[in-house]
C-alpha cells in the first residue's frame, strides 16, 4: 500500500503522506525510497510548478523515525548507514529545483521536523495538537536527518541548542517566534494557505530570510567567537544537567559545532558517524527499552482476562480528604482528565482551602501559557466542593485521601458505600496500608481498590493501582483506564506492603540511616547517589518526604517484613530533635524560606554521631544500590509487580532510577544475578544479614536465569 | 387624587376577567423539585470581590449536585439579572455554559425588574406545561457590588471618537476636548426612569398616602429579623444556602445571610433616622430592603418527569399573575392586583393560602399592599365581590423576609419560592402564595400547591 498520494491543484502537487496501518506518519526506509520516487515524479512534470507536503493524519504530521526500526539496528555501520540515508532524502528534498512547502499539522517531531527543515518554508496550525521540535536526545541519540545542521542555520545557533540538547518540542505560536516555523494559521486553511505558498515561491523563488536575534544575535550567532562562548556555556550546561550520563546532548553540541565553523558536508558527515555511535550506545538502547515499555502500558489495562470494551469511562470524580494529596489528585484530575471533582472533607475551611490548592493545579499551567484563559476558566469550574455527602451519588470514582489510619480509611469506606450508586469504584490512596484489609468490611469488596499517587501529584508521572484478592477485573481497568487520563504511567501491582516502590525503596532508605548512624557524611552519600544517576540522594529525600512520614512507613515495614528491615534509630534522634525535614524547615539540610541549602553540620551532634572523613564512597554506593537490587528482585519474585518491564518503569518514574541504567531488574540483568547474589554474599559477611540475597535472585543465579 | 391610577387599575383587571388557568387545564403539572441560594450578603461585604456570574454559576452547580441530577437532563437554563454587566450581558448562557452541562443546552437571561427571578421560574414552567421542556433550571443573580460605573455621554462620545481617530493628530484632539466635570462617573441610581423618583421616596410617598405609621414599620422589620434569626439558627433558613468559599485562600467559608440583626429591637430601630425625608418621613435604612449580593436557582420538571428521575416534587405551580400600575401613582402597589388575579386563576381564595410570602422592599410598601388587600374600597375598585383577604401574620413571611434576608433584586424570586416550598413541606400545607412588587410599578404574584 502507497503512503504517499499525489493531487495537482493550480499547478501545485500536493503531496499526502498516510502511511497505511498506523495511526501517524513515520519515517523508514521503504517510507524514504517511496517519497524519493514520488518526488521524482513530481519534478519530471512539466505542469507541476510546486509541490506541497501534507499528512493524512488527523493532528499529525509526522511523528518522527520508526523507533521500532531503529531499536532493531544491531551495528554501528548499520546505524550510520540509516542515519545516512535519511540525510540523503532530506537532501533530495533541498535539492529539490522547484519549491517545496511543509503544511503542518499536528505533531512535528525528529524526522518530521527535519524533513520540513529541507523544504523550502514550514506552513503550521495554530491548533494545540501542533508540537513541534527535534526530541531525539530523550532516546539517547541526536537528530539524524540533517536537523543539527539546517536548524542552527534557520534560526540562529543558540535557539538551535537550547531545543536540541533538551529534546525540546515548542507550540506553533512560540515556533512561529523562534523562525522554527515561517507561518501559523488555523488549521481549516493550512492546504489553502500552503498551496498560495508554493505558488508564490515558484512564481519569485524564496524569499531571503533575514537573521533575527538582534544585537546579541549579531555577536553570539554569527561571530567566531561569540559561537565559540556558546558552546562553552551549553557544555557546561549539559553537564550540570546530565551529570555526564548521557553522551547524546554533548555529541549533538560537537555536531552543530562542527557543522557550523567547518561547513556543513563535515557537520553531516559527524551527525551520521556520532549518530551510529550512539545508536547501538548502551545509554540510547536503554531509553528506548523505557520508551518501549511506557508505549506498551499505555495499552495495558492491567488485568490478564477480557474487560467488557464498553465500559464507561470515569465522568464523575469525588475526592474525600481535602488536604495536600486529595486537593493535587482534584486539580490533576481536572486538569487532564477533564471530569467533575467534588471535593469533601469534614470542615468547610479545609474543602475551600482544598478547592484552592486544586486550582493552583491550573492556574500553574495558565502561568506557563500551558492553558488558555477560557480552558482555564472553563477546568477551574469543574472543581467544587462541600462539607456534606452532595454530589457524590453520581460519581464513577472515589478517591480517599484521608489520614493513614485503617479504622479512619474503614468509616470512609463505609459512608461512601452508603452515600455512593452501586457502580461506583472505591479507591483509597494509601501508601502503608493493605487494601485487603480496607475491604475487609466492605459491602462491595469486588469495587474496593488502591490508588497510589505520589507526591507532588501534579509532577510525578507513575501511579501504582492496587487489587486485592477480591477486587474484579472491571475495577482495575475503570481504575487503570482513569489513571492513565489524568496523564500517569500505571502500573498493576499486588497488595504487599509498600506495594512496589516503597517496598524497593525502603531498604535503601534504612540503608541510608545506617550510613548516617556510622556517620558517613550526608552530602557524601547524596553526592554517591546523584553520580549514580538518581535526581536526588536518600538523604535529600528523607527531608523532602518529611522524617516522620518516613518514619511512619519505615515502622510499617518493619512489622511486616521483620529484622531485615529494621529502620536505623537516627531517624527516631532527629525526630526527637524537632527535625521533619524541609516541612519544618529543619531537617539533614538547612532551609532558608523554604529553599534548600547546604548540609545542616549540626545534624551530627543531633544524630549522636561523628562525621567519618575517610568513608569509601565505593562501598557506599554499593551499599544503598545493592539494598534496593535485592529488595527488587525479592518482590519481582514474590509477584510484587506483573512483570519485570512493570517493575523497571515503576521504579524510574516513581523513584527516578536512573533511566540510563534501565532500571533494578534491568541493571540486575546486566550485572548478571550470579554477580548480584556474589556482591550481596560478601554485604552479608561485612554488613550484616540484612544483605542476604533474596531467594529468588540465588535460584535465577543457579540456573543463569534473567529478568528479561 | 386617585382618578387617573383608578381608571388604570380597573382597565388592567378587566382583562384578566376572563376564566382562564392555563396551569391546570390541558397541560402538564410543573412541579418544583428543589431550590438553593448563595448566602446574601450586604453589598460591599463578603461578595466585593465576585462578579454575579459566579455568585449564578456556583449556585446552579451547587443546584446539580445537592439535587444529584446530571447536567444532560436539562433542557434549559433561565436567569434573571436586574443590572446586568455590559461585559456578560447573558448571565444565563454563562450559566449553562458550566462544564457541568453539556454545551447544547440553551439559555437567556431576563429582566423583570425585582420580580426577574419569579418571572424565571414562570417562563421555566410555561415551557414545561406546553411541553417544550422537561427539566429546566431557573434562577437569579445580583451583584450590587459590581454594577457598571458609566462615563457621561460626552465623554463616551469623546472616547469613541477617539478610538475611531486614524491618526495619532485626531487622537489628541479628540482627548483635547475632555473638561475636568466630564470625568465624574456616573453610575445608575435606584430610580425610576419615567418619574425621576428614587424606590425610597417612592416608599415614603406611599408611607404617607396609605397612613402608614412608622412604629407598623419598624414592627414588621422587627419580625423580620427575629423570623429570619431563628430560621437561620434553627437551620431551616440556612438548609437552602450553599456555602460560598470566601478569602483568597478560600478557607473563609460563607454560610449565612449577613445582614439579619439578631440583636436589633424596636428601640433600635425607632431611633434611626428617616433617610428620604428628613423631616417628615417614615422610611429609614432600617426599615428597608438592603442593598445585597447573592444569587439563588430553582430546579423545576415536569411532573411525569420527576417521578421518572426519583424525585419527590416539593410543590407545583398553580398559577401566576403580572399586574402593573402607573409609576407615578403608588410605585410599588402592583402585588394589590397581581395577588387578587394569581388567585382568581387559581381559583381559590387567600383565605386558602397555608403560607404567605411577602417581598419585603419596603415595611412601607408591605403595609400599602396588606392594607389594599384588606380595603373594602380596593376591591370595590377592582371589581371584586369582596376583599382580597385580610393577613395573617403566623402564617406570612414566617422566616423573616427581604428587609432582614437582604434583596439581591432578581435571586429573591427563586430564594422566596425555595423557602416557600420547603416551609409548606414542614407544616404540612396545601397552599402557598408569593408576592412580589417590582419596579416600574409592577406586581407579580404565584400560588404553588402540593399533591
Amino acid at each position: 500500500m502507497a503512503a504517499f498520494s499525489t493531487q495537482l491543484v493550480d499547478g501545485v502537487a500536493v503531496i499526502t503522506f498516510d502511511l497505511p496501518g498506523s495511526p501517524v506518519n513515520m519515517i523508514s526506509t521503504s517510507v524514504a525510497t517511496e517519497f524519493g520516487a514520488v518526488l521524482d515524479e513530481a519534478e519530471r512534470n512539466p505542469s507541476v510548478r510546486a509541490m506541497v507536503l501534507i499528512s493524512g493524519k488527523r493532528d499529525s504530521f509526522v511523528a518522527g523515525a520508526d523507533i521500532e526500526e531503529f531499536g532493531r539496528l544491531t551495528s554501528q555501520a548499520e546505524a550510520e548507514a540509516m542515519s545516512r540515508q535519511a540525510q540523503a532524502m532530506m537532501d533530495r528534498v533541498e535539492g529539490l529545483l522547484k519549491p517545496i512547502v511543509a503544511a503542518i499539522h499536528g505533531a512535528c517531531l525528529g524526522g518530521g521536523y527535519e524533513l520540513a527543515l529541507a523544504c523550502d518554508w514550514r506552513v503550521a496550525t495554530d491548533h494545540d495538537k501542533t508540537q513541534i521540535g527535534l526530541p531525539e536526545v530523550q532516546l539517547g541519540v541526536i537528530p539524524g536527518a540533517g536537523g543539527t545542521q539546517r536548524l542552527p542555520r534557520l534560526i540562529g545557533v543558540r535557539a538551535a541548542l537550547d531545543l536540541i540538547l533538551a529534546g525540546k518540542s515548542e507550540r506553533a505560536s512560540k515556533a512561529l517566534r523562534l523562525g522554527m516555523v515561517d507561518e501559523v494559521v488555523p488549521p481549516p486553511i493550512l492546504r489553502a494557505t500552503a498551496i498560495h505558498a508554493a505558488q508564490r515561491l515558484a512564481d519569485r523563488g524564496a524569499s531571503e530570510r533575514r537573521p533575527g536575534g538582534g544585537i546579541a544575535g549579531a555577536l553570539l550567532d554569527r561571530t567566531p567567537i561569540g559561537r565559540r562562548l556558546v558552546y562553552s556555556r551549553a557544555r557546561q550546561t549539559v553537564l550540570k544537567k546530565t551529570g555526564g550520563h548521557y553522551p547524546a546532548p554533548l555529541a549533538a553540541l560537537d555536531v552543530v559545532q562542527a557543522g557550523l565553523e567547518h561547513g556543513m558536508p563535515s557537520g553531516l558527515r559527524e551527525e551520521h558517524r556520532r549518530f551510529g555511535e550512539l545508536a547501538v550506545g548502551d545509554v540510547s538502547r536503554k531509553l528506548v527499552q523505557i520508551f518501549f515499555a511506557t508505549t506498551a502500558l499505555k495499552k495495558d489495562d492491567g488485568v490478564e482476562g477480557e474487560v467488557p470494551a464498553d465500559l464507561p469511562p470515569v465522568r464523575r470524580l469525588g475526592v474525600i480528604g481535602a488536604g495536600f494529596m486529595g486537593a493535587a489528585i482534584a486539580g490533576t484530575a481536572a486538569l487532564n482528565a477533564r471530569v467533575e471533582v467534588r471535593l469533601k472533607d469534614a470542615e468547610l475551611e479545609r474543602v475551600g482551602k482544598g478547592i484552592k490548592a486544586a486550582l493552583k493545579v491550573l492556574d500553574d499551567r495558565l502561568k506557563r501559557r500551558r492553558l488558555s484563559k477560557p480552558e482555564h476558566a472553563r477546568l477551574s469550574q469543574l472543581v467544587s466542593g462541600s462539607a456534606d455527602w452532595s454530589g457524590f451519588r453520581r460519581a464513577d470514582l472515589i478517591i480517599e485521601a484521608v489520614f493513614e489510619d485503617l479504622d479512619v480509611k474503614r468509616a470512609v469506606l463505609a459512608d461512601v458505600e452508603r452515600e455512593s450508586s452501586g457502580h461506583t469504584v472505591f479507591a483509597s490512596n494509601t501508601s502503608t496500608i493493605p487494601i485487603a484489609e480496607i475491604a475487609a468490611e466492605a459491602s462491595r469488596p469486588e469495587q474496593v481498590i488502591g490508588m497510589h499517587f505520589f507526591s507532588p501529584v501534579e509532577k510525578m508521572p507513575l501511579l501504582e493501582v492496587i487489587p486485592h484478592a477480591g477486587t474484579s477485573d472491571e475495577s482495575v481497568v475503570r481504575a487503570v483506564r482513569f489513571g492513565r487520563r489524568i496523564g500517569k504511567t500505571v502500573i498493576v501491582v499486588r497488595d504487599s506492603p509498600g506495594f512496589w516502590v516503597n517496598r524497593i525503596l525502603l531498604p535503601y532508605m534504612n540503608e541510608a540511616g545506617v550510613l548516617l548512624a556510622e556517620g558517613v557524611p550526608v552530602d557524601l552519600i547524596d553526592g554517591v547517589i546523584t553520580r549514580y544517576g538518581f535526581p536526588v540522594g536518600p538523604v535529600t529525600l528523607l527531608d523532602e518526604v518529611g522524617l516522620d512520614v518516613a518514619s511512619k512507613a519505615g515502622a510499617v515495614m518493619h512489622q511486616h517484613f521483620g529484622a531485615r528491615l529494621e529502620p536505623a534509630p537516627v531517624l527516631q534522634r532527629m525526630l526527637d530533635d524537632g527535625r521533619q525535614g524541609r516541612k519544618n524547615g529543619r531537617g539533614f539540610y538547612r532551609y532558608e524560606k523554604g529553599e534548600k541549602k547546604d548540609v545542616d553540620e549540626t545534624v551530627y551532634k543531633a544524630m549522636g554521631v561523628q562525621p567519618l572523613d575517610d568513608a569509601a564512597p565505593t562501598m557506599v554506593e554499593q551499599r544503598l544500590v545493592y539494598a534496593m537490587l535485592n529488595e527488587a528482585a525479592m518482590a519481582a519474585g514474590e509477584g510484587v509487580v506483573r512483570s519485570a518491564r512493570d517493575g523497571d518503569v515503576g521504579a524510574v518514574f516513581g523513584i527516578g532510577f536512573p533511566p540510563f541504567r534501565g532500571g533494578p531488574l534491568r541493571q540486575i540483568d546486566d550485572l548478571g544475578a550470579a554477580r548480584v547474589v556474589e556482591v550481596l554474599h560478601g554485604l552479608v559477611m561485612a554488613h550484616g544479614e540484612r544483605f542476604r540475597p533474596a531467594a529468588h535472585l540465588v535460584e535465577m543465579a543457579e540456573r543463569g536465569e534473567a529478568f528479561y | 387624587m386617585l382618578a387617573p391610577a383608578s381608571w388604570a387599575l380597573a382597565d388592567a383587571f378587566h382583562v384578566s376577567h376572563a376564566e382562564i388557568y392555563p396551569l391546570m387545564h390541558g397541560s402538564r403539572r410543573v412541579a418544583i423539585v428543589s431550590g438553593c441560594r448563595t448566602p446574601f450578603a450586604r453589598s460591599g461585604t463578603a461578595f466585593r470581590d465576585v462578579r454575579a456570574v459566579d455568585l449564578a454559576r456556583h449556585v446552579a452547580r451547587e443546584l446539580l449536585y445537592r439535587s444529584e441530577l446530571d447536567g444532560h437532563e436539562v433542557d434549559e437554563v433561565i436567569f434573571g439579572q436586574v443590572v446586568p454587566s455590559p461585559l456578560v450581558p447573558n448571565v444565563g448562557r454563562e450559566v449553562s455554559l458550566l462544564p457541568q452541562f453539556p454545551p447544547s443546552v440553551p439559555a437567556y437571561s431576563l429582566n423583570r425588574a425585582c420580580a426577574s427571578g419569579a418571572q424565571a421560574i414562570q417562563n421555566a414552567a410555561d415551557q414545561i406545561a406546553v411541553g417544550h421542556a422537561d427539566v429546566i433550571i431557573a434562577g437569579g443573580t445580583e451583584s450590587l457590588s459590581d454594577i457598571p460605573i458609566l462615563h457621561t455621554r460626552r465623554m463616551s462620545q469623546i472616547l469613541m471618537a477617539a478610538s475611531k481617530a486614524k491618526s495619532l493628530g485626531a487622537r489628541l484632539s479628540a482627548f483635547s476636548r475632555v473638561r475636568p466635570r466630564d470625568l465624574v462617573p456616573v453610575s445608575p441610581a435606584i430610580a425610576e426612569p419615567s418619574t425621576g423618583e428614587s424606590m425610597g421616596q417612592s416608599a415614603e410617598k406611599m408611607a404617607k398616602e396609605n397612613s402608614i405609621a412608622r412604629e407598623a414599620q419598624d414592627r414588621i422589620a422587627l419580625q423580620s429579623h427575629q423570623r429570619a434569626a431563628a430560621g437561620t439558627a434553627d437551620g431551616r433558613l440556612t438548609s437552602e444556602i450553599v456555602p460560598w468559599f470566601g478569602g483568597k485562600q478560600m478557607d473563609e467559608p460563607v454560610t449565612s445571610d449577613n445582614g439579619i440583626r439578631t440583636d436589633t429591637s424596636m428601640e433600635a430601630l425607632s431611633g434611626l433616622k428617616p433617610v428620604f425625608d428628613r423631616k417628615y418621613g417614615t422610611v429609614t435604612a432600617g426599615n428597608s430592603s438592603p442593598l445585597t449580593d447573592g444569587a439563588s436557582a430553582v430546579l423545576l420538571m415536569a411532573e411525569e418527569k420527576a417521578h421518572a428521575l426519583g424525585y419527590t416534587p416539593l410543590a407545583f405551580v398553580r398559577s401566576y399573575a403580572v399586574a402593573a400600575v402607573d409609576p407615578g401613582w403608588q410605585l410599588l402597589m402592583g402585588p394589590a392586583l397581581a395577588v387578587p388575579l394569581a388567585l382568581r386563576r387559581a381559583g381559590l381564595t387567600f383565605q386558602d393560602m397555608g403560607l404567605v410570602e411577602i417581598h419585603e422592599a419596603f415595611a412601607a410598601q408591605v403595609l400599602s399592599n396588606v392594607q389594599a388587600w384588606s380595603s373594602p374600597a380596593w376591591a370595590e375598585r377592582l371589581g371584586l365581590d369582596g376583599v382580597v383577604g385580610e393577613v395573617d401574620w403566623d402564617r406570612t413571611n414566617v422566616m423573616g423576609g427581604s428587609i432582614a434576608i437582604g434583596h439581591p433584586f432578581a435571586a429573591t424570586g427563586a430564594r422566596i419560592v425555595t423557602t416557600l416550598v420547603n416551609e409548606m413541606q414542614r407544616r404540612d400545607v396545601q397552599f402557598g402564595l408569593v408576592s412580589i412588587c417590582a419596579q416600574g410599578g409592577m406586581g407579580y404574584a404565584m400560588v404553588l400547591e402540593r399533591i
